[in-house]
């Protein structure tokens, strides 16, 4: 068991797949070759989908958007291991994550683009809405994970959120809870090394992250989290442990933000270039494809094809996003809810009869 | 019929609920082996065990967070914040995540719960035991809102927001936990939540109050009808979402009205109120609405609190000023 073998009160890192591609034999998971091409492949669909959300964001077409460049392994890995039931619950930085769990990247876009509609999951999956208050939602989490516990139904719950979440009373909380009732929750923490300005190190005096699960009394590990195997390692022993009962685990992965905190940010102000050329050389796709090609799994012409398929499917998603009609103002009060009260009817009516006196006509409802 | 005190009544409601529906799960601090620091839930952890009724961590936001994830997964919560103060350190989940998640989700998820608080003054406690939050929370988008000031209403109105599809924020007036028993049927019943309560008609004079100022405002009415003043009493019940209608209806026959609350005066509730009343029953009005509110500052520790608290007598004097206008 790596959770067992790997101390974090010693700074052990799980690392398997190494930047220059080669890997660790003895411990290198049950990802046969074509799951690895899979996850080469989603790695890239996630990276080119950022930089057009970024392009997007430029032109006005996005809102502010947070990059998700150079945490794509934690993304794919972290997830391959969940089943359909299992719950996610994420921050801002988990767009991919939340694609590999099943949301279309429709709706992630429709989501950024400012629909609330982007957040009304397909049925069935098992996906929270993007969280913004740093860390208060892992809570949400440990409730989930306590339902599943509950009704035996075999599901755990996962949440997502940074190294800046952890200095806020509610990750604390949650970690707390989770020990105390032995609950089917994974604490996945990916430390980016910067919350927006503030450096890893000016957020906590803790050596590690990972260390801080051992005083709730459960598991903590830390990961290299620019290594797809590494992390999927890692979260197989934690899903492992959820599913038998044996309660939470805090997986740290150590990763690197190689964008901007969102595009409203200017990173060149709080860190030199010479560290974000530092950790492009820890690339989490460029390992995989040194990997792949070492075993010969890797040509220019699948690379090359590969890529226009995911340039495709990108395109594809923002113009179906772009193309959803805009929302009638009636959406505001909708969904407040379940029935509209009094008031939210007759707000409703003022601004409708407002917009109608300016020229604006949304008078209509539509249909709910 | 048994007589029931307000948490007699509340313990009762949730009893009956948690008999019917094992979805409804209670957690809270204190709330199992001790049966709550007003013993509320006292002998409910016998009989549902600890798995139905938890005993958390001393946690408010932990316990609000945890609550919204179990809703969502299609459970009942019902927490209890030990006090309305108490309460503040879960305002950043109720605020930012239970009012919102409904709407944030366009109705894929959504938080039936509820969250009991006790709150108002009066029962002489340390600092932080007396807070009257009602308009912080009647602010926030999203929830409801109720405030009951009898054991009928509070056993009808806790059935109701337990099986509300949205989130119900439940104060229980502290101070009349144990003041009174009321006749309170055995089994299920409801009282609508969103609907305001006439408690005595009159015709002189509208006074409109909530939780336990409607004694207070009882004894006013009495008082006032010894002097031959036919007043009009209503409990407000439900703060969100407000029953409009039944308040203008009064004010549009007495054409005069008073507002009762312990909270501080500005931006209290009783402001809602008025604004209200302006708007739809300006002409009806034959005097200046005025307001018998807490004050602008500190809930006082226990030696100064009977001056903070409206007492009878200033709801009388309000009562005749209004009239004499």
């Amino acid at each position: 068991m790596l959770l067992e073998r790997y101390d974090p009160l010693k700074h052990e890192m799980v690392c398997i797949l190494a930047p220059d591609g080669s890997c660790n034999a003895a411990l290198r998971p049950a990802l046969d070759d074509q799951h690895m091409r899979e996850v080469y492949q989603q790695m890239w669909l996630l990276r080119l989908y950022d930089r057009k959300a970024v392009a997007l964001q430029r032109q006005g077409r996005f809102g502010t958007y947070a990059q998700m460049e150079g945490q794509e392994a934690c993304m794919i890995a972290s997830v391959l291991p969940l089943q359909a039931q299992d719950w996610m619950v994420t921050t801002y930085r988990e767009t991919g994550a939340m694609w590999r769990h099943g949301v279309p990247l429709k709706l992630l876009s429709l989501y950024w683009m400012g629909n609330e509609f982007g957040s009304q999951m397909p049925e069935g999956v098992r996906v929270l809405p993007i969280s913004i208050p740093v860390g208060t939602h892992p809570l949400h989490a440990v409730g989930l994970a306590w339902a599943g516990k509950y009704r035996q139904d075999g599901s755990l719950a996962v949440t997502y959120f940074g190294d800046g979440a952890t200095s806020e009373g509610d990750v604390h909380e949650a970690m707390n809870m989770a020990g105390v009732y032995q609950l089917p929750c994974i604490f996945f923490c990916q430390n980016n090394q910067y919350a927006i300005s503030i450096p890893r190190h000016a957020q906590t005096a803790s050596p590690t992250i990972a260390q801080k699960a051992l005083a709730y009394g459960f598991p903590g590990v830390l990961v290299d989290g620019n290594d797809v195997l590494a992390i999927y390692a890692v979260m197989c022993e934690a899903v492992e442990r959820a599913r038998r009962g044996q309660g939470p685990t805090l997986i740290e992965a150590y990763t690197y933000r190689m964008g901007a905190h969102t595009t409203a940010d200017d990173p060149t102000k709080y860190r030199e270039d010479a560290e974000v050329e530092e950790w492009k050389s820890r690339d989490p796709l460029l390992r995989v494809q040194r990997y792949l090609q070492q075993r010969s799994q890797w040509s220019e012409t699948w690379e090359q094809q590969m890529l226009a398929e995911c340039t495709a499917t990108v395109e594809q998603a923002m113009a179906e996003a772009t193309a959803v009609p805009l929302p009638p103002p009636q959406d505001m009060f909708r969904y407040m809810y379940a029935e509209m009260t009094p008031q939210l009817i007759e707000q409703e009516a003022a601004l409708l009869a407002s917009l109608q006196h300016q020229g604006e006509g949304h008078a209509t409802p539509h249909a709910r | 019929m048994p007589l029931r005190t307000l948490v007699e009544a509340i313990n009762d409601a949730l009893r009956c609920e948690m008999a019917a529906d094992d979805r409804v799960i209670l957690l809270g601090e204190d709330i199992g082996r001790e049966g709550g620091v007003f013993r509320v839930t006292e002998g409910l952890q016998a009989v549902y065990g600890p798995q139905r009724v938890l005993d958390t961590p001393l946690a408010e936001s932990g316990i609000a967070g945890m609550a919204i994830g179990m809703a969502i997964a299609g459970l009942r919560p019902v927490a209890e914040m030990q006090f309305m103060a108490f309460l503040y350190p879960a305002f950043d989940q109720i605020t930012n995540h239970l009012g919102r998640m409904r709407n944030r989700s366009r109705g894929r998820f959504t938080c039936p719960l509820v969250l009991r608080a006790p709150c108002g003054g009066g029962i002489h406690p340390p600092e932080h035991h007396s807070e009257s939050g009602e308009a912080i929370l009647a602010h926030t988008p999203g929830i409801k809102v109720v405030l009951p000031s009898t054991p009928y209403d509070a056993k009808g109105l806790l059935i109701s927001a337990i099986r509300d599809p949205d989130p119900v924020v439940f104060l229980e007036p502290e101070r009349i936990y144990r003041a009174v028993r009321q006749e309170v049927p055995d089994g299920l019943y409801t009282v609508p939540i969103g609907q305001a309560r006439v408690v005595q008609e009159g015709t002189d004079i509208t006074v409109i109050g909530w939780g336990a100022m409607l004694r207070e405002v009882n004894q006013a009415a009495e008082t006032m009808r010894g002097e031959g003043v036919s007043v009009e009493v209503i409990d407000v019940r439900t703060i969100s979402p407000l029953d409009v209608p039944t308040l203008i209806t009064s004010v549009e026959k007495t054409g005069r009205a008073v507002v009762v609350h312990e909270a501080p005066r500005t931006c209290g509730f009783g402001a809602e109120i008025v604004a209200q009343i302006n708007e739809r029953a300006l002409l009806s009005l034959q005097a200046p609405v005025e307001r018998v509110t807490g004050f602008d500052t500190v809930f006082p520790l226990p030696q100064l609190e009977k001056y903070y608290m409206p007492t009878t007598a200033r709801v009388v004097e309000a009562i005749r000023r209004v009239l004499a206008f």
